[in-house]
Formats: C-alpha cells, sequence, structure tokens
C-alpha cells in the first residue's frame, strides 16, 4: 500500500517520517464485514450464555418488584429510614445510577463535538446504558413516595387537593424536569442513531416479521445523501444540545443536595464534582460491560484494546478530579471556619461511618491511580477489576454524602445511626437485575453497535484515501 | 413493466460514486440523488447541496421551550394561585431559569428530530427504491446514483450511457 512505500522512502531520504494513525478497526476489515460482524449478534443462535445470563437477571430483577410490591402493600416503614436519617439508599441508589448514564451521553455526544472517532464502535451501547441506567434510577424517587399509583401527579406540575401549584424554588422540582428531560432527550439521540442501522437490519432481514419490525422503526431510510445531508445536521444538533443538558443534570442533582443548609451538603463545589463523579461512574460500567462483551461477542476488531485503554484514561483524569475535589471539601471545611461543617467532615472520615469513607477514598481516589501506568491500562483483566471497584466507591460516595451528613443534625438529642433493611439491600440488589435484563434484551434485538458509524470511520470510507478509491494515492 | 421510477447505477468505492455525482451535477439534472451506507465526506459539496435548513427548527423549538418555561412557572407561583415562599418576589427568572433550561433543551431536541423528519420526507411507507433487491446493498457495501425519470433532462438512452462512462458496473431501472 502507498503508506508503506511512503514510510520506506521516508527513512532513506531526508523528508521526516509520517505517523500512519492507528487504526480504529483492526485487521483491514471490508465494510461489509462489519455489518456482518454485528448484525449477526442480532440474526444467529441465542447462545447458552445469554440464556443463562438472561434467566438470572430476570430472576434478580423479579425480585426487585417483589421487593417493590411489600413497599407498596406495606408502607416505606419496611425501609430503614427514619429520623435522623429521612433520605438513605433510595436516594443514594438514584444518584448512583443517574451518574451511570452520564458516560453514555459524554460518548455519544461530547466526544462527538470534540472529534474523538474512537467513540463510535462504544457509542450504541453506551447509550442504551444510559437509557437503562436512567430507568432504574427513576425507580427509586418513584417508590419511596409510597404511594407509587399518585407518583405522576406527585412529580408533574399539577395542582395539589388545595389547588396549589408546586412551588419552583425547590431544586427537587428542578430534578424532575432534569432527570426526565435527560431521559427523554437521551433516547431521540439514541434512535436518531439507531435507524440507519435498523434499515441495514431491514435489508439483510430472511423473515417477514423481523422485515416488518425492523422496516417500521427504519421508517424507509434509503440512504440518500439528500437526507444524510439533513440527519448528519440534526445529529450534530442534537450532540450540541445533549452536552448542556448532560453537565445540568447532574449538576441539578447536586442542587437537591447543595441548596440545602445541612452541614456537608451547602457547598458549592457541588456541581462540577458530581459531574466529574458521574462521568467517573460511568465509564466504569462501561468498561465492565465491555470487556466481557468484546470478547462473547467475538468483536475485539471494533472494540480494540486502544479503546479500552482510551477509557481508562477518561477514568483516570476524573477520579483524580474526584480526589481533588474530597480533598478540597476538607480545606474548604476547615477553612471557612464554620464549626458545624468541620465536625460533619472530621466526622465522615473519623465517625461511625469511617469504613464508608475508606472505602470510597480506595475504590475512587486510589485504584484509579493505577491507570497512569500503560500497562495496567491496557491489561483486560486488570482493567476490568479496577472498573468494579470504582463502580462500588462511587455508590459509596454518594451514601457517604447523604448519610453522614444527616446522621449527625444540629440537635444531638436527635442524632441516630442508620442500617439497612433487608428490603432496602435487596431491592437495590434487583436493580442491577433489571439493568442487565434490559442490556441483554438491547443487545440481542439491535445492533448494539453503531454499523454505519464505524463504516464511515474507516479508511475505505474516504473518498481521498487510496482504500476508498482515490486515484493518485496519496491521503 | 410498469412506468420505471428512475435508473439506478451501482459503485464500489465512495470516490467512484462522488466523480459520478459531479459528472451527474454537471449535466444539469435535478430529480437525482446519491445513495450511501454512511455519510460520505464531501458529498454535499460534490452534489451542491446547501447547508441544511435544520438549525432553524431547532432555534424556534428552543425559544418556545424557554417561553413556556417561564410563562409555566409564573402562572403557577405568580398569577394562578400566588405563592410567598421565604418572603422572596412572587417571580424571578432565576429560580425559574433550571426548569426553563431543562425545557428548552427538551423542546429543541423534538423539533430538530421532527424537523429532520419534515425535511426529509419520512417516515415515507413506500418507496420504489426499497422493492428492488440489489439496491438493498446501499446498508450493506455499495455506492448508488439515482437518477429519477421524472427529470426533464432523462432520457433512457442517454442518461444509462452517462452512467456508464462515469464509470459504473451495473446500471438498472426500477420500476414506480
Amino acid at each position: 500500500m502507498a503508506s508503506v512505500v511512503e514510510s520506506k522512502w521516508a527513512t532513506k531520504g531526508s523528508t521526516p517520517k509520517t505517523l500512519e494513525r492507528e487504526p480504529l478497526v483492526l485487521n483491514q476489515r471490508s465494510l461489509g464485514w462489519i455489518s456482518d460482524r454485528v448484525a449477526s449478534i442480532v440474526e444467529g443462535p441465542t447462545p447458552k450464555w445469554w440464556w443463562s445470563a438472561f434467566i438470572i437477571s430476570a430472576g434478580v430483577a423479579g425480585m426487585m418488584f417483589a421487593m417493590i410490591g411489600y413497599l407498596v402493600s406495606t408502607g416505606v416503614g419496611v425501609w430503614g429510614l427514619n429520623q435522623p436519617a429521612g433520605w438513605a439508599w433510595d436516594i443514594t441508589n438514584f444518584v448512583f445510577w443517574i451518574g451511570i448514564g452520564h458516560a453514555g451521553t459524554l460518548i455519544s455526544a461530547i466526544l462527538f463535538l470534540l472529534r474523538q472517532r474512537w467513540r463510535t464502535s462504544i457509542n450504541r451501547a453506551a447509550e442504551a446504558m444510559t437509557l437503562f441506567a436512567v430507568a432504574c434510577a427513576g425507580i427509586f424517587p418513584m417508590v419511596h413516595v409510597g404511594r407509587i399509583w399518585l407518583a405522576p401527579i406527585y412529580l408533574a406540575p399539577l395542582p395539589n387537593g388545595n389547588e396549589i401549584w408546586p412551588q419552583f424554588r425547590s431544586p427537587l422540582l428542578w430534578d424532575v424536569f432534569a432527570v426526565s428531560t435527560y431521559g427523554t432527550v437521551s433516547l431521540l439521540f439514541w434512535y436518531v442513531g439507531l435507524v440507519p442501522d435498523l434499515a441495514t437490519m431491514r435489508d439483510r432481514a430472511t423473515s417477514k416479521l423481523r422485515k416488518f419490525a425492523y422496516g417500521f422503526f427504519a421508517l424507509g431510510w434509503t440512504g440518500s445523501n439528500r437526507n444524510w445531508s439533513n440527519y448528519e445536521k440534526a445529529y450534530l444538533l442534537l450532540a450540541g444540545l445533549s452536552t448542556p443538558l448532560v453537565l445540568s443534570v447532574h449538576s441539578i442533582v447536586s442542587f437537591d443536595f447543595a441548596v440545602s443548609q445541612v452541614p456537608g451538603w451547602h457547598t458549592t463545589i457541588f456541581p462540577p464534582y458530581f459531574v466529574a463523579g458521574a462521568i467517573f461512574s460511568g465509564f466504569g460500567m462501561v468498561l465492565t460491560l465491555m470487556i466481557p462483551l468484546r470478547t462473547l461477542c467475538k468483536l475485539e476488531d471494533l472494540i480494540t484494546v486502544r479503546h479500552v485503554e482510551l477509557m481508562g484514561k477518561v477514568v483516570l483524569a476524573t477520579g483524580s478530579i474526584v480526589g481533588y475535589a474530597y480533598g478540597m471539601e476538607f480545606f474548604i471545611a476547615w477553612y471557612g471556619g464554620n464549626p458545624n461543617e468541620l465536625y460533619a467532615f472530621k466526622n465522615r472520615a473519623f465517625g461511625p461511618y469511617w469504613w464508608a469513607y475508606w472505602s470510597m477514598i480506595s475504590c475512587n481516589v486510589i485504584c484509579p491511580q493505577l491507570f497512569w501506568f500503560k500497562k495496567i491500562r491496557t491489561n483486560l483483566i486488570a482493567v476490568f477489576i479496577i472498573s468494579i471497584f470504582v463502580n462500588i466507591g462511587m455508590w459509596f460516595e454518594r451514601f457517604v454524602i447523604i448519610v453522614t451528613s444527616l446522621h449527625r443534625d444540629y440537635l444531638p438529642s436527635s442524632w441516630g445511626y442508620f442500617s439497612p433493611t433487608y428490603v432496602d439491600i435487596l431491592t437495590f440488589v434487583g436493580s442491577f437485575g433489571l439493568f442487565c435484563t434490559l442490556f441483554l434484551l438491547f443487545m440481542r434485538f439491535l445492533p448494539m453497535i453503531a454499523i454505519a458509524e464505524v463504516k464511515g470511520v474507516t479508511p475505505q470510507a474516504d473518498p481521498h484515501h487510496p482504500l476508498g478509491g482515490a486515484k493518485g494515492g496519496h491521503h | 413493466m410498469s412506468k420505471p421510477h428512475g435508473i439506478i447505477a451501482e459503485f464500489d468505492t465512495p470516490a467512484d460514486v462522488m466523480a459520478a455525482a459531479r459528472v451527474v451535477r454537471k449535466a444539469g439534472f435535478k430529480r437525482w440523488d446519491v445513495h450511501t451506507p454512511f455519510p460520505v465526506h464531501g458529498m454535499d459539496e460534490a452534489m451542491g447541496l446547501k447547508n441544511s435548513p435544520v438549525g432553524w427548527f431547532t432555534f424556534v423549538g428552543g425559544v418556545t421551550g424557554y417561553t413556556t418555561g417561564m410563562l409555566m412557572i409564573w402562572f403557577q407561583n405568580a398569577f394562578d394561585y400566588r405563592l410567598v415562599v421565604g418572603g422572596k418576589p412572587l417571580f424571578s427568572p432565576l429560580f425559574a431559569f433550571p426548569v426553563s433550561y431543562e425545557l428548552t433543551i427538551l423542546f429543541a431536541s423534538f423539533a430538530t428530530l421532527f424537523g429532520m423528519l419534515f425535511l426529509n420526507r419520512l417516515p415515507c411507507l413506500y418507496h420504489p427504491l426499497l422493492k428492488n433487491r440489489r439496491f438493498a446493498q446501499v446498508t450493506h457495501d455499495k455506492f448508488y446514483v439515482v437518477i429519477e425519470t421524472s427529470d426533464s433532462k432523462y432520457s433512457e438512452t442517454e442518461t444509462r450511457k452517462l452512467l456508464e462512462t462515469a464509470g459504473s458496473k451495473h446500471i438498472e431501472l426500477v420500476e414506480e
């Protein structure tokens, strides 16, 4: 190929050697191979591992629904919540799942605007992960109101029984708008990205039902360039809209705490600190999902070690921001001179919940620092293990912020210690079952890699590259 | 065969189809298109397409969303049932901002999606090209130039010859 000839010349002559970009798709796969490989996950026979994973996940999800049924029929007293910790695992789980969702939008929108072309082979699955994480997150505020059948009325901007409208100075109401907008816009963005791939699935379909189902959602897409022109503009605009959206969602989630006057919550560092933590946890979850899937679905040429390494770098960067925020909170607590604030932080690290605090520090601050080493970033097993620690650490972060601040009130007479009940624990474990069930269904019925987008980043898609048919041999 | 919808010419690489698009454009056709498995960089310029107007839909959607948010909050908290919270003014654009900001994005996103679908005349329930078995490869790895018979410059022999000289190895008529 032309590039090989060129680099030989370069070593002989005086012209500087051209550095070849590392290919995004390995082994010089053809355009057709990409559709065949990705579509075969959907079209081939159901693998045994899929069935075992699906049955376990669906069972665990069923347990969550049983726990919710028990909660609704008995009352919120089945959770461990009481004065002074009126919020504990429910809101912890909510913030945890919403945070996980953030990586999907970061990959699909922010990396798109920054022209990070490696995003194409992971964005579809990461966006699906976002949707399912938001669905899991939504369950907790819904069921914690007790009368779950009234939850839509409590959340919507509708007047209550006394004809009083909700008051919009409450960040909890902002949160309703932020999270529902986030879920909706993520769904739109994901669907727009899916349309050309649904057309691929439609054109490959062999049965009438498949052809109808994929054809229905493909909307009659013909790959027309007049359509691509509007499509690409719309995709760019949706990326541009999702970027301020994703940054606002976790900022507003952090306002739920920062706008209150509880020591340990009332700090201005919360919005950026929460956003960094959300991206950190989300990339942790993307790595946890994608490392096994790339092997199970034989996608090693599309999701390469380089992809894993780049995600490891994002985890390192955001993990360090989170570590800085932990340190800065302590500094300001001391420097601010407010005794309540200082007590809250001393109590966090050395009080009754010291074990939660130090689990958080080891998982979120110390563990990701291993990603400074390329050997560890490119070792898939090591990355997988660290990504699980990131998930655990970020759950503890939310637990530490919420429970340690609440269990020591301004009045020592109402101090207490929160312990979860089995219902708390099983509902949270069950939400993982729901998440995995939805993800397994997604990967079995929809192309989990953006086929058209991956084709677009190969050299044979570039009309100015020799592999794309360009004459003259330069690129 | 009933009256044909148009003539399709198949190409193997993006460079070939782009060169053909320049030829077709130069010949002065109006009702024609290029179909590709992924957006080909530079094709809009080769076809002479103008910048897509989707952004206007987004803008109008965004303005509508922001106004809706502000008006809704003013109506609910300062007009229909006046609610004093902490002795603060009944309405201020500051506390109404987060919700209006989210609604700006929500409405703008819907407007972008529906604007794009409207400009592309989607969803399209029936399209003659989708009946053609050869054309199904457009979502796999082939590239097509399609010229419709309704174009005033269309003539079966001349147009076929033009596409042949543009380098297509497979040309066929597609029925309506």
